[in-house]
């Protein structure tokens, strides 16, 4: 059976490489600042996160706005989350510390930021390996269940992020503003799954509808 | 022009040649990165070197400081920037500095002193006799670099204005122009910046105030008009585009430390053993290499300024 890609997942496979295209020109370009191994580190860190964005935000797309393609295309985005992940993880181990596994360990034990972001990286890796068709249908029910790792897996990420900056979390001042805007928009996204605030949120929608029909229809009657 | 090569470290603090050719190694055997890396650092940017005036000879290429480390090209040193006052992103310093006046610039000295007086540069250059110094800078951030700087010691322009008995710091003033200095319209900082420094070390011989680069003038980047540099501390220490010194009596606030008072001291000498508390200051990454080296204590500076913290705890007054 021959399917033709929709517009969307056009968009989405686009998407997910365009960053490394991104990276990889600028690499060859020489435009990776005089630090090129904290520039790649960086970027592939925000670009991972953005994905992880991405695909928490699938669900309510398809809840509240009724786009239910975008349940579809929410592995290929965690699949480009986990990529960027992969390199920002690689960069930092293989290149940064150039494999140094004492300098490595000592950090991983001391520094809350790294030993936070490996962790979120562990847990990625078992989405990552049964996000392949076989082991969603070998694990069934499990699959879903080892997948909701995310809606932890996303708030360390955050920590990770607000500790690799500078700045002062409690008076707000220094560098906070992307780790601030990411992190709102994950609350965002991780509060409307709770079913309270799901059935809240949908009433009101319903509610918005139905006036929004009933105004048509006066405004029609008028005419 | 007079090029000191500062300070005398003793054998046992330069790095071994084994490891040193290891790393060399690593570099090689790392092939594409490195290789480009290696390109980008071997190839300083002459073009844009800028025209001397400040000092009449052209500098070295091929200087190192006195632990035998090149210094780095002319491009990285002013495209490699943490400078918030135009923005966070440090490439991008360099293109919002474009435009913004370095000369004249005037420095007022006021506070616990004799004389008090505004100078301006210029002066202070015909009056001090700018020199070549060669140090390492070590940022909070853990990378580091070779710089050639021109400028002369701090105690020169303090000994001028005569200090009063009852001065006991040193508190500098970053230039707060919004107009110029877009960065500053942001409000997640205490701006103007401010830094300080206790009297003793403002009085170090190392302790310079730079206005110039590479035997040329100060881009803005770098912190033109006028910089402070003291090369045993983190960079942020450096206070650049200084604008007002004060003498004073208690120790001065300063924009780190008010932001993030457990993270950044009043001190911030570079030592290896005492971690920023979020991340290990024990290795560095020197701009223009693939691997890490080990940081130094007081950034290979100890033999001369040890002595200012004996009977100090280095751990509580970080």
């Amino acid at each position: 059976m021959k399917r033709r890609a929709t517009p969307l997942q056009i968009i989405v496979h686009l998407a997910g490489w365009l960053p490394l295209a991104l990276l990889l020109y600028d690499f060859f370009a020489n435009n990776l600042t005089a630090n090129p191994i904290q520039d790649i580190e960086q970027r592939s860190g925000r670009t991972a996160l953005s994905f992880l964005v991405a695909s928490l935000a699938c669900t309510p797309i398809s809840t509240f706005f009724g786009w239910r393609e975008w349940v579809k295309r929410r592995k290929a985005l965690g699949n480009y989350g986990f990529l960027y992940a992969l390199l920002h993880v690689m960069t930092f181990f293989l290149i940064d510390y150039g494999l140094d596994l004492r300098s490595i360990w000592r950090d991983v034990n001391n520094k809350p930021y790294i030993l936070i972001g490996a962790i979120a990286f562990l847990l990625l890796l078992p989405l990552a390996v049964t996000s392949f068709n076989y082991w969603m249908k070998k694990l069934g029910k499990n699959w879903k269940r080892l997948h909701r790792l995310v809606y932890l897996i996303s708030p360390l990420v955050l920590a990770h992020f607000f500790l690799a900056v500078k700045g002062n979390l409690s008076t707000l001042q220094g560098n906070l503003l992307q780790p601030l805007l990411y992190s709102i928009v994950v609350h965002v996204l991780l509060l409307v799954r709770i079913p309270k605030v799901k059935m809240a949120l949908l009433r009101l929608r319903g509610d918005f509808n139905s006036r929004s029909h009933a105004t048509t229809g006066a405004s029609a009657k008028e005419e | 022009m007079k090029t000191q090569a500062f300070p005398h470290i003793p054998s046992s603090e330069i790095t071994p040649k084994s490891l040193y050719l290891s790393r060399r190694e690593f570099i090689q055997a790392t092939g594409l990165l490195a290789g480009s890396l290696a390109l980008a650092a071997c190839a300083p940017d002459l073009s844009s070197t800028p025209t001397l005036d400040t000092v009449e000879t052209p500098a070295t290429m091929q200087a190192s400081d006195e632990l035998g480390d090149a210094v780095n090209s002319y491009k990285d040193i002013t495209n490699y920037n943490n400078f918030y006052e135009f923005t966070t992103d440090k490439k991008g310093v360099a293109a919002l500095a474009k435009d913004f006046k370095t000369l004249p610039w005037d420095v007022q000295i006021s506070g616990l002193v004799n004389n008090p007086k505004t100078y301006s540069v210029d002066e202070l250059v015909k009056k001090f006799q700018p020199e070549e110094r060669i140090y390492r800078l070590r940022c909070v951030e853990a990378w580091s670099m070779v710089i050639p700087w021109v400028g002369f010691p701090l105690s020169k322009l303090l000994a001028d204005v005569e200090p009063s008995s009852d001065a006991r710091y040193v508190r500098f003033e970053t230039l707060f122009d919004p107009q110029q200095m877009p960065g500053q319209k942001s409000p997640s900082y205490p701006w103007p910046y401010q830094e300080g420094l206790r009297m003793d070390e403002a009085m170090h011989d190392l302790t310079l105030l730079a206005t110039g680069l590479y035997g040329g003038e100060l881009p803005a980047q770098t912190g033109g008009g006028i910089r402070l540099v003291v090369p045993w501390k983190y960079g942020f220490k450096s206070i650049k585009s200084i604008v007002k010194i004060e003498l004073v009596a208690e120790q001065p606030s300063t924009l780190w430390n008010i932001i993030a008072p457990n993270e950044y001291g009043f001190y911030a000498n570079v030592n290896p053993h005492i971690d920023h508390p979020r991340w290990s200051q024990a290795t560095e990454r020197r701009i223009g290499e693939l691997s890490r080296r080990d940081t130094l204590f007081f950034n290979g500076y100890a033999d001369q300024v040890a002595s200012l913290y004996t009977g100090m705890d280095l751990s509580k007054y970080y």
